[in-house]
């Protein structure tokens, strides 16, 4: 379990996390929701101690996260960043197998054993075709696919996705759903920021709302995203939600 | 291909015995060679294990050293334009020996000053940085910016207050880069560490790979950042400052090297580094024959590297630069 106490966290002394108590356990995804700029990527990056936190306690399966090495803490914890350029022309492997030897030092080297995982995640993800393309050159979101695939190749217990879902297509987007709830099954706990209520319903055995920094409603998806909540967590009036859903009731007429 | 490559390499640097200034046919020296390993010693054998010997080593080792710490700058600032000389280092070690020769010292002399304001001039570059305070790699830049600017004017000073019949010109030959004045002492003294440290760098081309996803993303990927980044500035460093020690300034190098690499063998560290040291090694190599044979008076070396690579860099950027926009 990742267990974060009274967290404060954020950049040149400014808290932008603000007080925050969360838990993740194996066998759960946890929906993370909330307005932008009120803190979801900084807690994040505060929960795999990219940024330090500025006070508060973060533990992993009980050991206090700053005090484990930075290759321990990649065993534990995996973490999907939006997404980004890189400037040299790395092969969608190379960015993959950088996932896979995390946490092995720093003159590690892939074995067979690893290429074959690493083939592995990209054929479970459906992107075995990319391999050996450059990932300079792949669209916004085969990049976060493949942001993901490393993810899952370090194999780690614990998984931190932000805003996984926002370059990718529909159809991409309800697959990334399926996987996150099949990691979940297989036991992993599983962190992800959307914009898309939807995606909490689908996929999340747990919701926190967030805004300001500060948590306003955590538990299941149906006792937190009610009408009240989601008008009060974006400052919508009410009515215009209402219209946000009917126009999204498209997809339940097709059906 | 990389064993052809160090295949080629060993050649060159068999072939490179055989050729210099001193009077005789390459055959002639093959033969002398022979006899020399059969325990005779005629004064040929003594050209070539006294002179050519340490020379042909040298030149690899710098050629070898500048291009592995180019390529592991280029990954380490994210950035295809750096090379050995960003964060000041060897602007302090042209001072370093600017000043020796301008104090009139011997060359031993002259040497361990280059070293030392080298080491110096990155030390400086480091504290700056961690007086302003933040970790990141611009203000890294920027402070070895301001170290590297702050000693060319040292240089520039000492240039203007030197003899200018024979202080001046010394420190002129000095920065274009040579290694006429290399001897076997010299080389066995510098040449293991540099060895040393490019073997370091060659075998962090993981880290250096995740390191190039900034600082981040290689935190998360269980990279202890800090350590490593000192870890690499250290070897380059000592790589940079130690070729300056034995041959002066040694242009473009670093640079040019690791993007031909790249052109060739993709952008995995894990390629680049053995690939970049040995194409450098080569490089410098043949072009320090070259310097060393091809007129009747010695060329400088740090202008040849210059000279030769620019030209092809030229010629390869439409095809190095892609991606560079984006």
């Amino acid at each position: 379990m990742i267990e974060a106490r009274d967290l404060y966290a954020g950049y040149d002394r400014q808290p932008v996390v603000q007080g925050v108590t969360l838990r993740i356990a194996r066998g759960e995804t946890l929906a993370l929701l909330g307005p932008n700029g009120c803190g979801k990527t900084t807690l994040l990056k505060a929960l795999c101690a990219i940024h330090p936190a500025h006070s508060g306690s973060i533990h992993v399966d009980g050991d206090d996260l700053g005090r484990l090495s930075a290759p321990q803490r990649a065993r534990r914890i995996a973490y999907v960043p939006q997404q980004h350029r890189l400037v040299f022309a790395y092969s969608v492997l190379d960015v993959v197998m950088m996932g896979r030897l995390a946490g092995r030092g720093l003159i590690a080297r892939p074995t067979p054993a690893d290429f074959a995982a690493v083939h592995a995640v990209l054929g479970q993800l459906g992107l075995r075709d990319l391999a050996g393309r450059s990932y300079a050159a792949l669209s916004g979101g085969q990049r976060q696919q493949v942001l993901i695939a490393r993810a899952l190749a370090q194999d780690a217990p614990y998984l931190l996705l932000d805003e996984p879902a926002s370059s990718l297509d529909y159809g991409n987007q309800l697959r990334l759903l399926e996987l996150l709830g099949q990691l979940r099954d297989g036991g992993r706990g599983v962190l992800f920021t959307t914009h898309h209520p939807d995606h909490a319903f689908v996929v999340a055995t747990r919701v926190v709302l967030m805004q300001a920094g500060r948590f306003i409603a955590q538990g299941t998806p149906a006792q937190c995203m009610n009408r009240e909540q989601l008008a009060r967590l974006y400052a919508l009036p009410a009515d215009k939600l209402d219209q946000a859903v009917r126009a999204q009731r498209w997809a339940q007429q097709a059906v | 291909m990389r064993l052809t490559l160090a295949a080629l390499l060993l050649a060159a640097a068999f072939a490179s015995l055989l050729f210099g200034r001193y009077d005789a046919s390459p055959l002639d020296a093959l033969a002398r060679l022979w006899q020399g390993l059969h325990g005779q010693r005629p004064p040929l054998w003594t050209v070539i294990v006294e002179l050519r010997v340490p020379r042909v080593l040298a030149a690899m080792a710098i050629g070898a050293g500048l291009a592995a710490s180019g390529a592991a700058y280029q990954s380490l600032f994210r950035n295809p334009l750096a090379s050995p000389e960003v964060l000041g280092g060897l602007a302090g070690a042209a001072f370093g020996a600017a000043l020796g020769i301008l104090l009139g010292h011997a060359l031993w002399q002259v040497q361990l000053a280059s070293f030392a304001f080298g080491l110096l001039a990155v030390g400086l570059t480091l504290l700056l940085a961690r007086l302003v305070g933040q970790s990141g790699i611009v203000v890294l830049l920027l402070a070895g910016l301001i170290t590297g600017a702050f000693f060319t004017a040292l240089l520039s000073t000492a240039k203007y207050v030197a003899d200018p019949y024979d202080k001046l010109p010394a420190i002129t030959y000095w920065l274009m880069g040579t290694l006429s004045s290399v001897d076997a002492h010299r080389v066995w003294l510098t040449v293991p560490p540099m060895l040393a440290s490019t073997a370091a760098l060659l075998a962090l081309g993981h880290a250096l790979n995740v390191l190039s996803m900034g600082d981040e993303e290689a935190t998360s990927l269980g990279m202890p950042v800090r350590p490593l980044r000192l870890l690499v500035i250290g070897l380059a460093t000592l790589l940079g400052t130690l070729s300056v020690v034995l041959a002066g300034m040694i242009a473009w190098v670093g640079l040019l090297i690791p993007q031909i690499a790249r052109l060739i063998w993709g952008a995995d560290n894990r390629r680049v580094l053995p690939a970049s040291a040995l194409l450098g090694a080569l490089y410098v190599l043949l072009l320090d024959d070259v310097a060393r044979t091809a007129f009747p008076v010695e060329l400088p070396l740090g202008v040849l590297t210059a000279l030769v690579g620019l030209p092809v860099f030229a010629l390869v950027l439409r095809r190095v630069a892609v991606g560079w926009s984006e």
